[in-house]
């Protein structure tokens, strides 16, 4: 290989380490208008009376939005007013928007608002949501408009439903000797990305609307808005540079639909809105919360027969994203093992919490929690090593996943070599709990992890290259540079397949509608995937355009071209060549007469094959490939305190093909660092009006420097045919086992079970008989 | 309801070298007046809190959470911002340990290195860690920062 | 960045500042004195603090005193926490301030300014109380030292127009043997679940306490309990938490059945540690 593996450095390296790179929020002018939102306090209630005449008396204050007359909104289905009309449902929702002429006037006219509100009763948690005489969110459940594939039980606060029914249940509970059952729960926690969201929009003479935003996702602001509001698609333009982290918090359209109409109630002047950090936990989407039942039957010798569950999404106020994020749990609602019969009911619930958004690994981590728990709970009973248990049920290719998809080695990687690699890292012979000292006890946890991508069977990449004179190449890809490096690695792929110097390709890091091709949405770790391929596709028909026009002058047929290191060459006789900048631009005879002209790339990629899920039984292809891995952690507990220390925390992933080994390592490793934080520490605290007690960074701790254990990545290559170099995403997949091996580390340590999270020393404490 | 006009005063800063002089009101922070002033915007907003760090300033020789400071307080004080960084070992640091991924917090985190490797060229672990537990860097796992924070104190050439 | 536009004012003599103080509520201004101000800021970001002048005590010379005399370890409530901590002449105190937020925010937050303030931890008070330090105010009456014991009762019973100038420290304090542990919810950071600090002196241990009630406290009634060398360490440690002097903590940093919990446990190594010496 040329360059592919090779740990080249980041693309946008100079201007990230000088402060230069632009995020949204960095962008500022003299005439902009700023709004700020006035949100709920609480988490149900009606609105009374809504004051607005100090407000609207400040001067400098240049329009208040409220609710009135707005269409509905939703990803999947429209239950969502974007601004609460008479009633709110959850803490945070935006109850009015001011816009004024800058920050602090703004401020003050959010301030001047006086809102009477009648609180009512609250649904805090999705069991609760399922009692009969739960309060209805939603008493219009059945009027409200959706798209194919959801499945709302009117009269109930249940959004959605996924059915998973592969094999016979009942088959297997007979074949079953042993069985074990587990409940789990977690609340909603959040992405907590550095960079709070923020957006800006402006509507010109023309009545374009061009909204600029940190988002994951600016071809889904074009498409949403263009529907909600009745806008033709090419009168929206949408650009993003560079985004402060996402971890899919971004990839719903929120804050841009309230930038729109406050731009709108200003004449179309240009308008800033900015989260403060409470708003951007409270009002934008969250991270979701769920509650589990997992039943497992197995044979004395630990063979896996029958998978029975029940996930409770809380889904939050309103459906979003939450409806695909329950779907795709279903999806792969066990670990990764051969299961002949599984039986899940997957129910997205309303509850009057934040709602949704996609959090990194897209319900996988929450899934795995309570599955892979479960495993040891069952290696337990069968006094079998855990890790031998899911050696021995691993998912293979030939197997079928719960959606009854039958997978071959290149739709699934090698989970058996996985765990290998990981016992020999863990140190796994030495024992999984061992003490030390008096007090003090080492355990080691494990839990394995698959997930493929549950997205639009539709959705497309787009890459466009052209030429600079003197060779070099504009790489033009819709992915959103997050954080990932992926652009670095789509310039790498370029690199490889047209031997060049990876320093002559510049690839454009911002994103802006009109002048990119569209990449569906940079989220679950298919960038590289979808974009890869479509990087490839245009590389081909840059060599194309190359190979005509050189067979032209080296008076070759093109079958005997190859294209390479900057130019044109014959296979047999490299000598006999043509540097690429002298025809990039159309070639020039001596005497000047030229031919051909500017050459320009384009490729496209669409993932070949995938379906929606079947109504009754879950089946069908919701994503491209399973990527699989196995993971653990080393803490070290004290048993008389309860407090403990992440030692080492450790990931083998089947990653396909490695392109940059530093880039995927950094990605792995941040996902088990964002997993461990998620699992040890971060929840949201509600109080009984459904108020979140922790909304600042002060009292919602992500894992800090110091706090971190020594973390040990490995890589399996099994490679996915239909990718560019057989590589698999792996950007979510590090997260995905860390709160279960994390959970299993310390249910060993203590010899109980615990299945909730976080995992802090007073939850430990309580388990084992305290208070 | 009657407002009166802010009353703005006229602060002298020396902002990365520079003297300069702002017209601004008494309630408004550092952050926004170097972001919305100066146009100064490597130091970023993340929490106005002083929790996260991403804002981080060095004021003379020591670090500051702009967020939580008057741009008042610091008239006539030296004023570093990350723009005021010119090949700092620890920004070639950061880029070769792979330091950062979205890049947000990197200012802070850098203008927070910096001032540790000014005030300690050899820092323990201790004190680096009591020194880094300052920021949150949410996409990375911290050893990529610790190894960049150690390479520059071994006067590794990146 | 606060909404309101407020004045600042940047006295360079106490007396200054006390006559300020004057003018400015005489033109109905709310003032307040302004030490570090990160949580004036940080409240008045969210409407929690209402003042319409700040008094930045950090130009005058007495507030950024931090020395010995020949009684006293003298420590001005202007003195940021790092600065404390690195000087190192009160080691309690710097053990104690450690704990408190982060270094950074360490760096902008002061002595006095965390004595003073609302959110109730106000740990960096433990160790003044631990050592009978006396407090230097000043106000309309003048500038005068006071015994710790009768100016503090879960707050600062300042009068109005009255700020903290100084902490006087008996110099025979500073070097007894200390303990100080901060437990939290969960690893190095965040508000603390307890903080307790203690000290050897002469007639026993002395306790005080952060996080376990809505104010930090040193209580003699514990004290007597756990000095009570009679009796086993957890059976005296058991009679302490029956004299705790108000309500316990039950919010999101824990229950009040935890901290209980961990004040216990957090008691008997105290002891076992400094008896042991």
């Amino acid at each position: 290989m040329y360059i592919i593996g090779k740990g080249i450095t980041r693309k946008d390296s100079l201007e990230k380490v000088t402060g230069h790179a632009k995020y949204t929020a960095d962008f500022e002018t003299n005439d902009m208008l700023h709004a700020r939102l006035v949100i709920s306090p609480f988490g149900h209630a009606l609105i009374k009376q809504l004051d607005l005449t100090e407000a609207q008396n400040i001067p400098g204050v240049r329009a208040i939005v409220t609710g009135d007359d707005l269409p509905l909104t939703g990803e999947e289905m429209r239950d969502r007013p974007p601004i609460a009309v008479n009633r709110v449902r959850f803490n945070g929702e935006v109850v009015a928007i001011v816009v004024a002429d800058n920050p602090y006037l703004a401020m003050r006219g959010v301030e001047a608002i006086k809102v009477q509100y009648e609180q009512l009763p609250v649904v805090n948690s999705p069991s609760e949501a399922l009692k009969p005489d739960a309060p209805l969110l939603h008493p219009h459940l059945d009027q409200y408009e959706k798209i194919q594939g959801v499945y709302p039980e009117p009269g109930t606060n249940i959004a959605t439903r996924t059915k998973i029914r592969k094999g016979d249940r009942n088959k297997g509970w007979t074949e079953s000797e042993v069985q074990v059952e587990e409940k789990f729960a977690f609340r909603i926690s959040d992405h907590a990305a550095m960079e709070t969201r923020c957006s800006l929009a402006q509507i010109h003479p023309n009545g374009m609307i061009e909204i600029t935003s940190s988002s994951q996702a600016p071809f889904m602001i074009k498409k949403l808005i263009g529907q909600y509001f009745g806008i033709k698609p090419g009168s929206i333009k949408a650009n993003t540079p560079f985004v402060g982290g996402a971890y899919g918090g971004k990839a719903s359209i929120q804050l841009e639909i309230l930038a729109y109409l406050a731009t709108r109630a200003v004449g179309g002047r240009l308008v800033k809105i900015m989260n403060t950090r409470e708003e951007d936990m409270l009002t934008s989407p969250v991270h979701i919360g769920l509650e589990a039942q997992v039943k497992l039957g197995c044979t004395k010798d630990g063979m896996l027969k029958v998978a029975e569950i029940l996930y409770l999404w809380d889904g939050g106020a309103y459906s979003d994203k939450s409806i695909d994020l329950s779907r795709a749990g279903a999806v792969d609602c066990t670990g990764p093992y051969r299961i002949d019969h599984i039986w899940c009911d997957s129910l997205c619930m309303y509850t009057n919490h934040p709602y949704a958004a996609p959090f990194r690994g897209f319900s996988h981590s929450e899934v795995h929690f309570a599955f892979e728990r479960t495993m040891d709970v069952l290696a337990k009973k069968l006094k079998i090593d855990p890790l031998e248990l899911r050696y021995k049920n691993a998912i293979l290719p030939g197997h079928t996943t719960p959606t009854q998809f039958r997978l071959n080695s290149s739709t699934v990687g090698n989970l058996p070599k996985c765990i290998e690699k990981l016992k020999e890292l863990m140190n796994w012979q030495e024992g999984q709990v061992v003490k030390h000292g008096r007090d003090k006890v080492r355990a080691k946890g494990v839990a394995c992890a698959w997930k493929t991508s549950t997205i639009d069977p539709d959705a497309s990449s787009g890459v466009i290259l052209t030429f600079n004179p003197d060779g070099s190449i504009n790489l033009i890809s819709g992915v959103i540079e997050i954080g990932t490096a992926t652009k670095t690695i789509l310039a790498q792929i370029l690199a490889e397949k047209l031997k060049m110097d990876i320093n002559d390709i510049y690839v454009q890091m911002d994103v802006d509608t009109v002048n990119t091709p569209e990449h569906w949405k940079t989220v679950a770790s298919r960038g590289t995937l979808m974009a890869g391929r479509a990087v490839l596709a245009a590389a081909d028909d840059v060599i194309s355009q190359l190979k005509n026009l050189a067979s032209f002058i080296l008076r070759a047929p093109i079958g005997d071209l190859e294209v390479g290191y900057g130019k044109v060459y014959l296979k047999g006789e490299p000598n006999k060549q043509i540097p690429i900048k002298d025809i990039a631009y159309g070639y020039k005879f001596p005497n000047g007469n030229s031919i051909g002209g500017q050459i320009m790339g384009r490729g496209h990629y669409m993932m070949p094959g995938i379906t929606n899920l079947d109504k009754e039984t879950g089946a069908g292809k919701p994503g491209p490939e399973w990527t699989v891995g196995a993971q653990g952690v080393e803490i070290e507990l004290d048993t008389k305190e309860y407090r403990y220390k992440i030692l080492k925390a450790v990931t083998v992933v089947d990653i396909g093909k490695v392109i940059n080994e530093k880039t995927a390592t950094g990605q792995v490793k941040g996902a088990m660092s964002m997993g461990l934080s998620f699992a040890a520490r971060e929840t949201f605290y509600f109080d009984s009006h459904g108020t979140i007690l922790n909304p600042q960074l002060r009292t919602y701790r992500p894992i800090r420097f110091g706090e971190h254990p020594k973390y040990e990545v490995a890589f399996v290559e099994t490679p996915h045919i239909e990718a560019p170099y057989g590589l698999r995403g792996a950007g979510e997949h590090g997260l995905i086992g860390m709160p279960a091996a994390l959970g299993n580390s310390l249910s060993a340590a203590l010899s109980a079970e615990i299945n909730y999270l976080p995992l802090i020393p007073e939850l430990l404490w309580k388990i084992k008989g305290g208070g | 309801m009657a407002q009166s006009l802010p009353q703005k005063i006229t602060v002298p800063l020396e902002v990365n070298g520079e003297a300069r002089q702002v017209e601004i009101r008494p309630a408004d922070t550092l952050l926004y007046v170097l972001r919305s002033h100066l146009g100064l915007t490597g130091a970023k907003p993340g929490c106005l809190n002083g929790d996260c760090g991403a804002c981080s300033v060095m004021v003379n020789d020591t670090v500051y959470k702009s967020c939580i400071m008057l741009a008042v307080e610091v008239a006539g004080s030296k004023v570093t911002t990350i723009e005021g960084l010119k090949d700092a070992p620890i920004q070639e640091a950061f880029i070769k340990n792979f330091a950062f991924q979205c890049g947000y917090c990197t200012p802070g985190f850098i203008m927070n290195c910096q001032a540790l490797l000014k005030n300690h060229p050899h820092p323990t672990y201790e004190v680096i860690k009591e020194w880094l537990a300052s920021n949150i860097c949410r996409c990375t796992c911290y050893e990529e920062i610790e190894a960049a924070v150690m390479s520059v104190m071994k006067g590794e050439r990146p | 960045m606060l909404s309101a536009d407020i004045e600042y004012y940047r006295p360079e003599t106490i007396q200054e500042a006390v006559d300020l103080f004057q003018i400015l509520k005489g033109e109905n201004k709310r003032p307040i004195y302004y030490s570090g101000g990160t949580e004036i800021l940080t409240l008045g970001r969210l409407e929690l603090a209402a003042a319409g002048a700040f008094i930045d005590i950090k130009a005058i010379k007495e507030c950024l005193s931090f020395g010995f005399n020949q009684s006293y370890l003298i420590a001005g409530a202007a003195l940021s926490l790092t600065s404390i901590e690195e000087k190192n002449l009160f080691p309690l105190l710097s053990a104690t301030s450690m704990g408190i937020a982060d270094h950074t925010a360490r760096n902008k937050i002061t002595l006095g300014g965390n004595l003073c303030g609302k959110i109730f931890y106000r740990e960096a008070v433990l160790p003044f109380l631990l050592c009978d330090s006396w407090v230097v105010a000043a106000g309309g009456n003048g500038v005068k030292p006071i015994p710790i014991g009768q100016i503090f009762n879960q707050t600062f019973q300042l009068e109005e127009g009255q700020f903290i100038v100084q902490l006087l420290t008996e110099r025979n304090y500073i070097h007894l043997p200390f303990v100080s542990i901060k437990r939290r919810q969960q690893w190095e950071t965040g508000y603390p679940l307890i903080t307790v600090a203690s000290i050897k002196a002469d007639n026993g241990l002395r306790f005080a306490f952060s996080g376990l009630c809505p104010f930090p406290f040193r209580s003699k009634e514990m004290e007597a309990e756990l000095n009570n060398i009679g009796l086993p360490v957890p059976e005296r440690v058991k009679r302490a938490l029956a004299q705790i002097p108000g309500p316990v903590l039950h919010d999101v940093e824990g229950s009040s059945e935890y901290r209980l919990f961990v004040l216990e446990n957090t008691l008997n190594e105290i002891i076992l540690e400094l008896e042991g010496e």
